[in-house]
This record gives structure tokens, C-alpha cells and sequence, in this order.
């Protein structure tokens, strides 16, 4: 029986090697997960050994509850740390935000980390924490370090003179060195370091730090030291020592491996699905083309279980074959996906690729365990094949079954999907992981019913293709010939189009409500905020308010008060602007009670209503920071909006009692609406400061989830992109089949006078058919899922409505159209070049 | 050998090949298929090509028909040379002037049998004639059938759909390969009749290979082969004369 398999394998490599390709692709796409997470994981573990050995002990002293701000020790306190027996060095450390503009003017770094500290040099002059690559230590407080990640992309060399901001005006300072840093600031962040000096005053407070961590001597025991350390450190300072800190990084870099290697082995499971499809495929094709064969050993005496068992072993040894191939192909799909997160800035560190055994063993078990699984039912049919079948001279294929019992089958399977996923949507929070049964459910009905459906869909398209002449005839009835193989061909592609269209169309309508809802609430043309989270300075808002191109303006200024045993932060804006600035969605009251009512009014949202029970008309007791005592009425309560501020009350109301004035944000309207100019003039007027960040409407939306969306989604795309190519490989596998098995009917074809381009186009419109069948189905059944999801979503995303995105569905149709001319181009190839004679007397 | 033609004028040939030589493979595989056959086929005429298997009758047939390359010598179809015509050329020439009947009937399953009637002139984008159409079908007796696929056809109702569809275009000339070979004998006479009530009633020209005296008898002329040489030719055969012509040529030739 193996040499029968081995032999047959042999003699159908040509054939095969689609097949294989289906399975090895799938193992590939697995391997390249395993190698790849694998790889982050160890260069987790490597980037901590280096970065982390050299601390034995660190130390944060506790959260300062009273002024509500991070601890910090002296430097008495380190000169103390210094002074116990075992300890090597100690480093104080300064953490903060400044902001860093390209020599250009622009600023760097996006929406990423914009990092700040201070340069701590040890008795060498060196800091280890930071390597100097270029230039030497900063000296003063006019001096600065770049990493060189920012010095790149911001153009700058040592010596060049660097403009920055940290909490307020864009400050001059000369560059003087570049570091190297194994942090993250490579993939977008920036990363600026001061002199001890400098970095205490400008990002803490003068002589102390924010952390400190010991290095210990060769032979004092990190625990000791930790234990010493304590006595001197502030009360309740959180202490670790270098190992405890090691194996927290390490547990932590493995959590997020994991969930990513999870994410990614789903995606290679949906492309094996897939590839059973494309694999069933040629079984069938293969064991119908040799039913006389297998009936023949029938006849000498091999029994069913015989049959079965040879078509199995084909296929173990192809999966072998697969597994071998796609392990390797593997290795490169590990190094595709560490590119393509290296491009979207996640910052994962970088390492030689890392091949555990279990991988290995892994690529052969599931490319030989997918195969077998696929050709099981194939192999079984083959068997069922009547030994007499041999002495036919006439070679007659089994019977095609009905598809009568397969149809209930499906029509049921569906219609509980569609109940369960009806239910599921309707049924809220928890159905966001339950509705993933009955979508399955739902999916694999349709590739069940997917044979009977095949004739009417194509049936519908056929006068389309009239003018395509006798190819435009005979195209549509050949995919109909064989509706299982059809069906099975296209499903491939359905798996891949219906995930891809659920997920842009639910994507499109979060991105489209989003934004929608930016547009609505926020009537400013822009929005003036800090980069660094932290509030922007009074200047802000004057120095906008008298430029000439805005026409009005109102900055959302912050105060934390206490109401009742609660702490509560009110926003001032001013009345008279503000309803050019903002449009909320009020339940009760309205805007005009800002002015109105002697500025006692409060207005609240929804949720802060919800939390703190207050209602319309209701009066609450206020006590503001600089202690003075007021009663505020609700004078309005308006629908929670992320672009809207919880509260607003009259500024001259609230800004009497500021201690310091800080605004959350400035609204401005300007003269020339929302565009670039307008946005350049503002930033100009603002001295282009790279810590102010200046957004219009459709920024706000991106950065509220838009981008975050779009960048997910691309991802997703990326890896569905994999089942999309096996479905496409299994596109040409049928179409090749079907030339080989209607060699004859194509040489009589030519013989009576079908010119080559036009044989071509025969093949080429019935593979565009299949191709456009499996993607009509996928974007049907997409929708479905895209809607079900979508009313899921809809909780949490206030005005979600779905949005068929007919653009990237024409695109989609489109795409299918080439996959179809794409996998037709060879097959056409073959039959346009068949020779008529021999084609004749094929059988 | 060059046997002697027939007395007719060139022009009155449907079909004609000089030298004719066809060669397969090379070196030790090397077989001389046709040898430098000259022959023509008369217009308005049946004729049958016989011999027995390895003589080359398919081959000139197929070189005839413009489905094989001739190594050398040239063939005319008309006043066409077909040597000079690229493939495409060719495929037109047959889809325009040349019908075909194949032994394995041929037909496209996916199509009904008006369909498979019409394919080459479908494949050319061209009308079928009306009233010829109907005749022809009327002739062959499909009247009632033309609506069922091959699969719902009887072999000799099947192969009657390939001669319709062979004579529905009005080609210059008809080449038969073993039309019967797959038939029970009463259909095959049937076909049989057919091909000749074209050529008689309607003046088709009609090229039949074939190894069955009693078909070749239907012919006007037959023309002998072996070894890739036309060695014999009779005229107004009778199946006994074509089997007693048959078995004078089989044993000197047999290897």
C-alpha cells in the first residue's frame, strides 16, 4: 500500500503541488507565528538581562497623597545609599515629558511617548543607563542629549541648537551628545536628557529625584542591600531587587507574547481551514480520475479499508512533504512579521530568530494532520468505488449523490445561525463573545449550501456574459458542472472576504460615527491642546484670542473643587463664545444658562448626573480650591461626549478661586475654517511649540479611536490577506483540474475552429465566476456578520450606525475579478496550448 | 508511387495534397507517417479513406483537416494553401469551411444539441441559415431533440447531432473519422446514409476514414494506404470488393 501511495504521489507531483502549497502556506503562516513570538519572547528576556543586570536594588518613594503628585528623595538621601558597605553606585533617576521639534520646525514624535530625564553620570562620567554614541555629557542647563532615534528624524547633529518645550515656552538648547537607547523611543517616541540640575528644575523639583537604583558590589546579595536600603529610604518606598524586577519584566513580556501569538495562530487557523477546502478539493478530483484504478485494486482483492487507507497515506506523505516546505517558508513569514510590526511602531525589540524543537514537530504534525483531515472523506468515497467499475470500458466517474440531504443540513445549520446571532446582538455586553458560535455556525452553513446555490448564482450572471460569445456560454455552464467543486472553491474565498468585509464594515461605521459625532459636538474649527497631558498656560488662550484670524475663542479651564465629600473638576468656559465653540446634546436646559442666571449655573453631562445623582434645577454646595464657598444650581445636563468636558460653568465664575490657571484645552473658531492654513497660522502665532498639538474635528475623531481603528484593521487585513491566497491557489487547482479533465471536449473545441485567446477566455471568465461567486457570498454573509457585530459595538460607541462601505466593496468585487483572471492565467494557458490530436483521444 | 488522378480539372478539387509527408520523432523513434502522398478529393464526392492501422489514414486526414503540420509538401483547401496560414489562420479556416465528425461523437456536454449544432458558427459570431438549418435537422431527424443535452441522447442520436453540426455551416468540405466506430450497426447505417444524402442530394463534399468495408462502401471512391502510401484506390466500391481489395493489401503489410 506505501509504495502504491508514494508512487501515485509521484506520479501526480504537478497536480500535488497546488495541494501542497494549500497545506504549506497554513503550516508556514504557524510556524512564522511560533519562530516569531518565540523570538520576541527571548529578545524580552536578553533585552532585560542587559538592560536590568546592572541593577541590583530600585527604589520609588510613595505617591505624595497631600500634594497629589509623585514622591521624590533629596540627594542626601543618595549620598547616605552611597555610603552602605556593598553598594557599587547609586543613580538617581528624573522622569518627565519634553517635547522636541525637527530642525524644520515640525514636531517630532506624534502621539507617542515625547520622554525626558536627566543624564546621572557615575564616578566614570558616564551614565550606563544611556551610552553616549556621539558628543559628551550635558554640563549645563543650556545643554541636551538626543537618542538617536530623535536626532534622526528630527535632523539634528551635536552641536546643533534644538528646539523643545516642557511645560510651557519652546526653550533653545544646544545639543551636545547623542545617547543609545534600548527603550522604546525608536519606533515614534523622542527621548531628551539634561544635566542633574536642569532636569531636577525643569521636569521635578530642584535636588531631588523620582527613583533611584542601587548597584551592588560582587558579593553583597541584592536582598541584603534592598533591606539596608530600606532604613534610609522614605516610609512605605517601593523597593525591588534586580531579580524581582527581571522576572516581572520577563512574566510581563511573556503575557504579551502570548496574547499576540494567540491572535496570530487564529489567523493561521482560519488560512488551514481554508486550505482543507482547496485539499479536499484535489482529492476528490484525483481518486475521480482514477476510479477505475482504484476499482481495479478493488478487483484483485485489496479490501475497502485498503483503498482508504493508500489515499491516506498520499496524503500523510504530502503533508509531510507540506511540512517540511512550510517550515522553512515558515522561518520567513516569522522574519514578514516581525517587519510589519517593526512598521507600525510597536516597538518590539529586536533579536536572532529563535527555532524551538516543539516548532518543528509542530510544522509536520499539522500539515500532516490537515491533509489526512481533509482527503478522510475523499479517500472514503474512493473506496465506495464497485470493483465491477474496473471492467467498464467506458470510464464512468461515481455518481454524484444528491444534494438534497446536504441542503437541509445547511438551511438548518443556517437559519440557527442566523437565530443565534440575531439573539446574541440583541441580547448586549454579553453577547460580544458568544455571538462568535452562532457566526461560525452561520458560515459553515453557507459553505454547506454553497453547491446548490452555485447554479442559480452563476445562472443569474450568464447573460452578463453573452457578449463574450460561445466562451461567455460555455464558462458559465462549465463552473456549473460540478457544483460541489465549484461550491468547495469558492467557500475558500467566502471564509476570507466575509471576516474581511465584518471587519471593515464594522470598522468603517465606528470610524464614520466618530467622526460624525466630532462634527456635531464640536462646532470649533480647532482644538489647542498639550502633548503632555498636562494643562496648557493662560498665555495660550491670550495670545490666541487677540490673533486676527480668530474669530472667537474659549479656553476649557480646570479647577478641582469639592462638593459634598466628593472631589469634582469643574471647567469654566466663556459664555458668550461658547456656543460658537461647542454644541452638546442637552437632555434638559441648555447653553444659554451659562449667561444667564447671575453665572451660578453648573452644566453637567450625563454621567457625571449618574455618579453623583444630581439633577436638573438641583443646588449643590461647592467649595472651591482657594477655600471659598459658593452654591451652584444645575442649570443644564447635556449627553456624555468624549469631545465634550464633564462640566461647564461661567469662567468669571470659577476663575477668582484659581490658585494656578491651567487650561485643559482652547477652543478657537478662525476666518479660514479648518484647513492647513489655518492651522499654520495658529501654530505660528503660538511659536510653533512643539508641545502645543493643534487638531480639527477630524483629527479629534482619529485620535479618539479613528486611528486606533485603522491601524488594527490593517493588521487584520494583513493576516487575512494568508487565506486569501491559499483560496486563490485553490481557484487555480480547480480550474486546472477542470482543463486536464475536459482535455477532449477543448481539443474538439479547437478542432471545429475556438481560437486559442478565445479557449483562453473560457477559462478565464469560469474562473472570474467562481472567484466573483465565492466573493459575492463572503461580502453577503460579511455584512451579516459586520451588522451583528456592529449592534454588539453600538453600546459602546454612542452614535454607531452601520455604514455599508460600498467603495471597499466595489474594491473588494474588483480585487475578486483579478484573483479569478489572476488564477485563470495559467490553466487558459494550458488549454490555449493543448495539442487538438492528442486532446482527441484523451479520455 | 504516384497513382494516377482521376480526370478533373485542379479547380474542381475540395481538396488536394502534393508530397504530403508527415514524419514523427527522430533518430531510433523516427516514423514516416505519410510518405510524399499526392491526392485529391473531388468535389461533390464521398470518399473513404482506408487502410489498415499504422497506415497513415488518420494522419492525412488530420493534415487534410488542418488539426497537423505536414513535414513536407503542401495542401490546398480550395484555393487556399493552407501551409502558409499561421494558427490562427487555420483555426479560422476550420471553423469556416471544414465540418468534422469524430468517432467519440464529440460533443459538449453543457450544451443541448441545437446548441452543439451551431457551435462553429456561434464560435464565429455568425447566423445560421435559417432554412438550411431546418433541413438539416429535419434530414438527421433531431426535430424533437433539439432541446436535450448529449446525456439524454442515445449514442447514434448523439453522433447524428455531430453531423448535423458538421453540415450546419455549409463547409467546403466534411472529414469523418470513423464516424460508426462507436455505433451499433443500424446506427451506424443511419449516419451512414446520412453522409451519403449529402453528398448526393445536397453536393457536400465528404472525406471518411474509416476500417469498415460495409461503410467505405457507401463511398464513390476509396482510396488505399499503407505504410504512409496510397496504394490502391476503387471507384463505385461494393463492401465485398472493399474487403477483397482489403485482404489482398493486410498481409503483405502486416509487421
Amino acid at each position: 500500500m506505501f509504495r502504491t501511495a508514494l508512487r501515485n504521489v509521484l506520479a501526480h507531483k504537478a497536480r500535488l503541488l497546488m495541494t501542497m502549497l494549500a497545506v504549506l502556506l497554513g503550516v508556514a503562516f504557524v510556524v512564522g507565528t511560533l519562530v516569531f513570538t518565540d523570538t520576541v519572547g527571548n529578545a524580552y528576556k536578553e533585552r532585560f538581562l542587559t538592560t536590568l543586570r546592572s541593577i541590583s536594588v530600585q527604589a520609588t518613594p510613595p505617591f505624595d497623597e497631600k500634594a497629589g503628585e509623585p514622591g521624590t528623595v533629596g540627594e542626601d538621601t543618595l549620598r547616605s545609599l552611597r555610603r552602605l558597605p556593598g553598594v557599587a553606585s547609586v543613580t538617581g533617576s528624573v522622569e518627565g515629558f519634553a517635547a522636541v521639534a525637527a530642525k524644520d520646525g515640525h514636531p517630532l514624535g506624534g502621539d507617542h511617548s515625547t520622554a525626558a530625564g536627566n543624564y546621572f553620570p557615575q564616578a566614570d562620567g558616564k551614565d550606563d543607563r544611556h551610552p553616549l554614541t556621539a558628543g559628551r555629557a550635558p554640563t549645563g542647563p543650556d545643554e541636551v542629549l538626543l537618542d538617536t532615534s530623535t536626532a534622526d528624524r528630527g535632523g539634528y547633529e551635536v552641536g546643533d541648537t534644538v528646539r523643545l518645550a516642557v511645560d510651557g515656552p519652546v526653550l533653545r538648547k544646544k545639543l551636545v551628545g547623542i545617547v543609545r537607547t534600548d527603550d522604546t523611543y525608536g519606533s515614534g517616541g523622542t527621548l531628551v536628557l539634561f544635566d542633574d540640575t536642569t532636569a531636577q528644575k525643569l521636569l521635578l523639583k530642584p535636588g531631588q529625584y523620582d527613583g533611584i537604583t542601587l548597584e551592588a558590589d560582587r558579593g553583597t546579595s541584592e536582598e541584603r542591600l534592598a533591606a539596608e536600603a530600606r532604613e534610609l529610604l522614605p516610609k512605605d518606598s517601593e523597593i525591588s531587587t534586580g531579580a524581582q524586577l527581571r522576572e516581572r519584566e520577563r512574566a510581563d513580556a511573556a503575557e504579551g507574547t502570548r496574547g499576540l501569538s494567540q491572535v496570530l495562530l487564529v489567523f493561521a487557523a482560519i488560512a488551514l481551514f481554508v486550505g482543507v477546502f482547496v485539499i479536499g478539493n484535489t482529492f476528490t478530483m484525483l481518486v475521480t480520475q482514477r476510479s477505475q484504478e482504484m476499482a481495479l485494486m478493488r478487483a484483485v482483492g485489496a479490501e475497502r479499508r485498503q483503498v482508504t487507507r493508500s489515499v491516506l497515506v498520499e496524503a500523510a506523505l504530502l503533508g509531510l512533504c507540506a511540512g517540511a516546505v512550510g517550515f522553512l517558508l515558515g522561518i520567513g513569514v516569522a522574519m514578514g512579521i516581525r517587519q510589519l510590526f517593526a512598521s507600525t511602531g510597536s516597538g518590539l525589540p529586536d533579536g536572532p530568530l529563535s527555532v524551538s524543537p516543539s516548532t518543528v514537530l509542530i510544522a509536520f504534525l499539522v500539515g500532516v494532520v490537515v491533509t489526512m483531515l481533509a482527503a478522510y472523506l475523499p479517500a472514503r468515497r474512493a473506496a465506495a468505488v464497485p470493483p465491477v467499475a474496473a471492467m467498464s470500458a467506458v470510464h464512468t466517474p461515481p455518481p454524484a449523490r444528491g444534494l438534497r440531504r446536504r441542503n437541509a443540513i445547511g438551511a438548518t445549520t443556517i437559519v440557527l445561525g442566523v437565530l443565534g446571532v440575531l439573539y446574541t446582538a440583541s441580547s448586549g455586553e454579553q453577547g460580544r463573545t458568544t455571538v462568535l458560535l452562532p457566526a461560525t455556525l452561520l458560515l459553515i452553513g453557507i459553505i454547506v449550501v454553497t453547491p446548490a446555490l452555485s447554479g442559480p448564482a452563476i445562472a443569474l450572471a450568464s447573460p452578463l456574459l453573452r457578449r463574450f460569445g460561445v466562451p461567455g456560454t460555455l464558462a458559465p455552464r462549465n463552473a456549473r458542472r460540478n457544483p460541489r467543486r465549484t461550491a468547495s472553491t469558492a467557500s475558500a474565498l467566502m471564509i476570507g472576504l466575509s471576516l474581511v468585509t465584518g471587519l471593515t464594515v464594522v470598522a468603517v461605521s465606528a470610524t464614520t460615527a466618530l467622526h460624525q459625532r466630532a462634527e456635531n459636538t464640536v462646532r470649533a474649527d480647532f482644538e489647542i491642546t498639550s502633548k503632555n497631558g498636562g494643562g496648557l498656560p493662560a498665555s495660550v488662550h491670550r495670545t490666541l484670542a487677540k490673533s486676527a484670524d480668530v474669530t472667537s475663542s474659549s479656553p476649557r479651564r480646570q479647577s478641582a473643587v469639592r462638593i459634598g465629600g466628593d472631589e469634582v473638576t469643574l471647567t469654566g468656559v466663556d459664555p458668550r463664545t461658547i456656543g460658537d465653540l461647542l454644541d452638546p446634546g442637552f437632555v434638559s436646559g441648555s447653553l444659554a444658562a451659562l449667561g444667564a442666571g447671575g453665572g451660578k449655573d453648573l452644566l453637567i453631562d450625563t454621567s457625571t448626573a449618574d455618579i453623583y445623582g444630581w439633577t436638573m434645577g438641583q443646588r449643590v454646595p461647592v467649595v472651591y480650591d482657594d477655600g471659598g464657598r459658593a452654591t451652584l444650581r444645575i442649570g443644564g445636563i447635556y449627553r456624555d461626549d468624549e469631545f465634550l468636558p464633564p462640566t461647564m460653568m461661567p469662567l468669571a465664575t470659577l476663575q477668582p478661586h484659581l490658585k494656578e490657571i491651567e487650561d485643559a484645552s482652547v477652543l478657537v473658531r478662525t476666518k479660514a475654517g479648518d484647513g492647513e492654513t489655518a492651522r499654520h497660522s495658529l501654530e505660528r502665532a503660538l511659536d510653533q511649540n512643539p508641545l502645543i498639538r493643534v487638531r480639527n474635528t477630524d483629527d479629534l475623531a482619529e485620535a479618539a479611536g479613528g486611528e486606533a481603528i485603522t491601524l488594527l484593521v490593517n493588521v487584520l487585513y494583513g493576516l487575512l490577506a494568508m487565506a486569501v491566497v491559499i483560496a486563490v491557489l485553490g481557484v487555480v487547482n480547480t480550474l486546472a483540474m477542470s482543463v486536464f479533465e475536459r482535455t477532449r471536449e477543448i481539443g474538439m473545441l479547437r478542432a471545429v475552429g475556438l481560437q486559442p485567446e478565445q479557449t483562453k477566455r473560457m477559462i478565464r471568465l469560469e474562473s472570474v465566476l467562481i472567484s466573483l461567486f465565492g466573493a459575492v457570498l463572503g461580502i453577503g454573509a460579511g455584512i451579516f456578520l459586520g451588522w451583528a457585530a456592529g449592534r454588539l459595538a453600538s453600546d459602546s460607541i454612542q452614535g454607531y450606525e452601520m455604514v455599508i462601505p460600498w467603495g471597499r466593496i466595489a474594491v473588494a468585487l474588483a480585487g475578486a475579478v483579478l484573483v479569478g483572471v489572476v488564477a485563470g492565467l495559467w490553466p487558459a494557458r494550458r488549454a490555449a496550448r493543448l495539442n487538438i490530436l492528442t486532446s482527441l483521444k484523451a479520455d | 508511387m504516384h497513382p494516377h488522378q482521376p480526370l478533373s480539372a485542379p479547380d474542381s478539387y475540395a481538396a488536394h495534397a502534393t508530397d504530403l509527408t508527415k514524419v514523427y520523432g527522430t533518430g531510433d523513434t523516427r516514423v514516416v507517417a505519410l510518405d510524399a502522398v499526392t491526392v485529391g478529393f473531388v468535389r461533390g464526392q464521398f470518399t473513404a479513406i482506408m487502410g489498415p492501422s499504422g497506415s497513415g489514414k488518420s494522419t492525412l486526414m488530420h493534415c487534410m483537416a488542418g488539426l497537423d503540420s505536414p513535414s513536407f509538401g503542401s495542401i490546398r483547401l480550395g484555393d487556399t494553401e493552407t501551409g502558409s496560414l499561421n494558427d490562427r489562420q487555420l483555426t479560422r479556416l476550420r471553423r469556416d469551411r471544414i465540418g468534422f465528425v469524430f468517432q467519440a461523437f464529440n460533443l459538449l456536454p453543457t450544451l443541448n444539441a441545437l446548441e452543439n449544432i451551431t457551435l462553429p458558427m456561434d464560435i464565429a459570431g455568425r447566423e445560421p441559415e435559417r432554412a438550411w438549418l431546418e433541413s438539416i435537422i429535419q434530414t438527421v431527424g433531431l426535430a424533437d431533440r433539439l432541446g436535450h443535452r448529449p446525456a439524454q441522447l442515445s449514442g447514434g442520436q448523439q453522433q447524428r447531432v455531430a453531423v448535423a453540426r458538421a453540415l450546419a455551416g455549409r463547409p467546403d468540405i466534411v472529414f469523418a473519422d470513423e464516424p460508426t466506430g462507436n455505433l451499433d450497426s443500424r446506427s451506424g447505417a443511419e449516419i451512414l446514409d446520412f453522409l451519403r444524402g449529402s453528398v448526393s442530394a445536397l453536393g457536400q463534399t465528404v472525406v471518411m476514414v474509416t476500417h469498415d468495408p460495409v461503410a467505405a462502401s457507401y463511398a464513390d471512391r476509396v482510396v488505399f494506404l499503407a505504410d504512409g502510401r496510397i496504394v490502391d484506390e476503387l471507384h463505385a466500391p461494393t463492401a465485398e470488393a472493399v474487403l477483397e481489395r482489403m485482404g489482398r493489401l493486410t498481409p503483405a503489410h502486416q509487421v
